[in-house]
């Protein structure tokens, strides 16, 4: 399985789209963290944009990026949405309702509360009507998500992989602390075995991380489970010729993505 | 898109609980018995009127000391679920013939253990904070089902929680073809838990989908839904290496997006005819060669209009389908592998199960819905499970077939 990734969309603080990201990752400016303004994604019908979440948002800025940068239409190609937290605004907002005496659930709060909901209004903008699934895997959410996508490659389309995650609000973060908003979406090809260049992705035994250098994105590399793609990312943005990367995958394991 | 035909893949040991009672035997004697698992809602706290698909024994229900620390009520379900069918004495068998490692477990589950938060926000302190019981990893993370059953089973190969509403325990079986398609893994857990909870109950009631009666799929008079619980698991391996003949097998999976609207399905059923189209092209078979559609069938308007416009665009005219909702409710997350289930039993069996409660079919319905159990070979299935997000998907399941 040898896949290419044909363009790339990022967000973190005070790093809003993938070329300011690349020049911060790849060492050429440094690492100043400021708060994301409100992202704006493009495509929806204004009803449908109104309802979207600040996590929503996140999640639908960097795929329209990745997107727009896409030699093939969105309406061609399948989407997996990998997030470790989900939307933990709207879990609170309902269950701190359910909590009174005759709760009133707010209907669209409701259909906007399942995982997939991003990806459900991502087809919609893009009028995809391609598979597109919602999947997440605690801490090794990324690398997950990342293997759920290369193997859906291999059903002949360009698949979308879009990671997201914010920290819990109080009270839920409690026993599930988390740092930063980071989001990446990743356009990945499959590409035949005969081509020399494009990512591997192996298996392997044991907990080994590669990290980052930059001290402030390393602290949002581990207090947030879409952020673990950073390394992947840095190496993408030029500075990580011909190493081989360790993303924390379920536990014991680690992804190994190789032929950068 | 590359819809060629799949390598199948044998469910060697499958189980599921739900209303219709704990394990596979107890679902077949309620079918055979047309004793239906809805009852008027007690769920507690839930001042709604409406039935409900409840599992009997949740509440009293214990995991044991070395697994405590997992104790939710999605959690319980899964466990319960688990110790029915001899299925546990199938995951040991697997697990010594490909090795732990080589065994993936792929689950779907739309509000994983939610009930606890729930529970827990019920019971906060006077400063806001969540009681010292309360585990967010260990009951309401989406990856708490596969992370739980990982332990439980000692199976440490790759592992995901595929959350896509309805859809999601259809979407798993997908998953792991590809899965081990691509070497990652040699056999595969899939499944799904939901469980009754506040947030689903008065979620779908503040959208107005939720029925005051049993609900009626394809019935003239239907109004809504019913929520149920189930929790359901098979093994897969590949047919043509197990040397299993007998097991429900997965012939053909397809998957599509409906692009219309997050809770109302596209009205043509564009999306689900994809998916059923996708479904039998990986499965190399003719819409003629499949015997009964087990409808998603919920048992709203919309949705169950909506799908047999698939169903005819796919299949023609007088398709024989049938949905089980009547039965055990809408078990969400869980409903693509409650469905495997049935279809299941339909082959084992002979025959096909009622649509129950239905009773005078909606003309503007044109499948030739099953009103009595119907006695009859089945040997393929078309399995359906749609979510919202417009997330569809489909199984083709067989036995005694290739």
């Amino acid at each position: 399985m040898r896949l290419s990734v044909e363009s790339i969309g990022f967000a973190a603080p005070g790093l809003v789209g993938w070329p300011m990201a690349r020049e911060c990752l790849a060492g050429n400016t440094a690492y100043r963290p400021e708060p994301l303004p409100k992202l704006s994604p493009e495509g929806l019908p204004a009803n449908e944009r109104r309802r979207l979440s600040t996590t929503m948002r996140l999640a639908l800025a960097v795929a329209g990026e990745a997107q727009a940068g896409a030699p093939q239409s969105a309406r061609q190609t399948a989407t997996v949405f990998a997030s470790g937290n989900g939307d933990g605004d709207i879990i609170n907002a309902i269950c701190e309702e359910l909590a009174r005496p005759d709760p009133a659930v707010s209907p669209t709060q409701f259909h906007n509360s399942v995982h997939n909901a991003p990806a459900g209004y991502w087809s919609i903008a893009a009028r995809a009507m391609t598979p597109h699934t919602a999947v997440a895997a605690h801490d090794a959410t990324f690398a997950a998500g990342l293997l759920e996508a290369a193997t859906m490659t291999t059903d002949g389309m360009p698949v979308l992989l879009v990671a997201y995650d914010r920290p819990l609000p109080v009270p839920l973060n409690k026993t599930r602390p988390g740092h930063g908003e980071f989001a990446c979406a990743l356009l990945l090809n499959r590409q035949t075995e005969a081509t020399p260049s494009g990512l591997s992705l192996r298996i392997e035994s044991g907990d080994e991380e590669t990290t980052v250098a930059d001290p402030l994105l390393e602290e949002l590399r581990r207090g947030n489970p879409a952020a673990r793609a950073l390394p992947l990312l840095a190496a993408l943005a030029g500075g990580g010729v011909g190493t081989e990367i360790n993303l924390p995958y379920v536990d014991g394991k680690r992804l190994v993505v190789s032929g950068l | 898109m590359n819809n060629s035909p799949m390598r199948p893949l044998t469910a060697s040991a499958w189980t599921v609980t739900s209303a219709l009672g704990h394990g596979r035997s107890a679902a077949l004697e309620s079918l055979r018995n047309n004793r239906g698992g809805l009852t008027r809602c007690d769920y507690p706290q839930a001042k709604l009127d409406t039935w409900i698909g409840r599992v009997t024994g949740l509440e009293d229900y214990r995991l044991p000391g070395e697994l405590a620390e997992w104790d939710c009520r999605n959690n319980r379900l899964a466990h319960l679920a688990l110790n029915q069918d001899g299925f546990l004495d199938e995951c040991r068998r697997l697990r010594e013939r490909y090795g732990a490692e080589q065994v993936g477990v792929f689950l779907g589950t739309s509000t994983s253990g939610i009930e606890l938060t729930e529970r827990a926000y019920r019971e906060r302190h006077d400063t806001g904070e969540l009681p010292e019981w309360f585990s967010y990893s260990h009951s309401q993370d989406m990856f708490t089902l596969p992370a739980f059953l990982r332990t439980a089973l000692g199976l440490s190969g790759p592992a995901l929680a595929v959350s896509t509403a309805c859809s999601s325990s259809a979407k798993v079986f997908a998953t792991a073809a590809r899965y081990m398609q691509a070497g990652l893994c040699r056999a595969a857990l899939v499944g799904g838990v939901d469980s009754l909870c506040l947030m689903t109950l008065y979620g779908f009631h503040s959208l107005q989908l939720v029925s005051a009666a049993p609900c009626r799929p394809a019935d003239a008079e239907r109004d809504g839904i019913n929520l149920g619980e189930a929790a359901g698991f098979a093994l897969l391996e590949w047919s043509d290496a197990c040397g299993d003949q007998d097991s429900p097998m997965l012939l053909g999976f397809g998957e599509s997006g409906d692009a219309h609207h997050m809770s109302a399905p596209h009205p043509e059923g564009a999306g689900a005819a994809l998916a059923m189209q996708a479904a039998l092209d990986r499965s190399g078979l003719k819409p003629a060669d499949v015997d009964w559609v087990h409808l998603h069938g919920t048992g709203t308007p919309a949705n169950d209009q909506a799908e047999d416009l698939a169903v005819r665009r796919v299949f023609g005219p007088g398709q024989i389908s049938s949905s089980t909702k009547g039965w055990c409710g809408h078990t969400l997350g869980a409903a693509g592998i409650m469905g495997f289930g049935i279809a299941a039993l339909a082959m084992e069996h002979g025959f096909v199960p009622a649509s129950l409660n239905t009773h005078k079919v909606d003309p503007a319905i044109d499948a030739d819905i099953v009103l009595e159990n119907r006695e009859q070979p089945v040997s393929r299935v078309m399995v359906n499970a749609f979510g919202f997000g417009g997330s569809n998907a489909s199984l083709v399941v067989g036995r005694g077939v290739r």
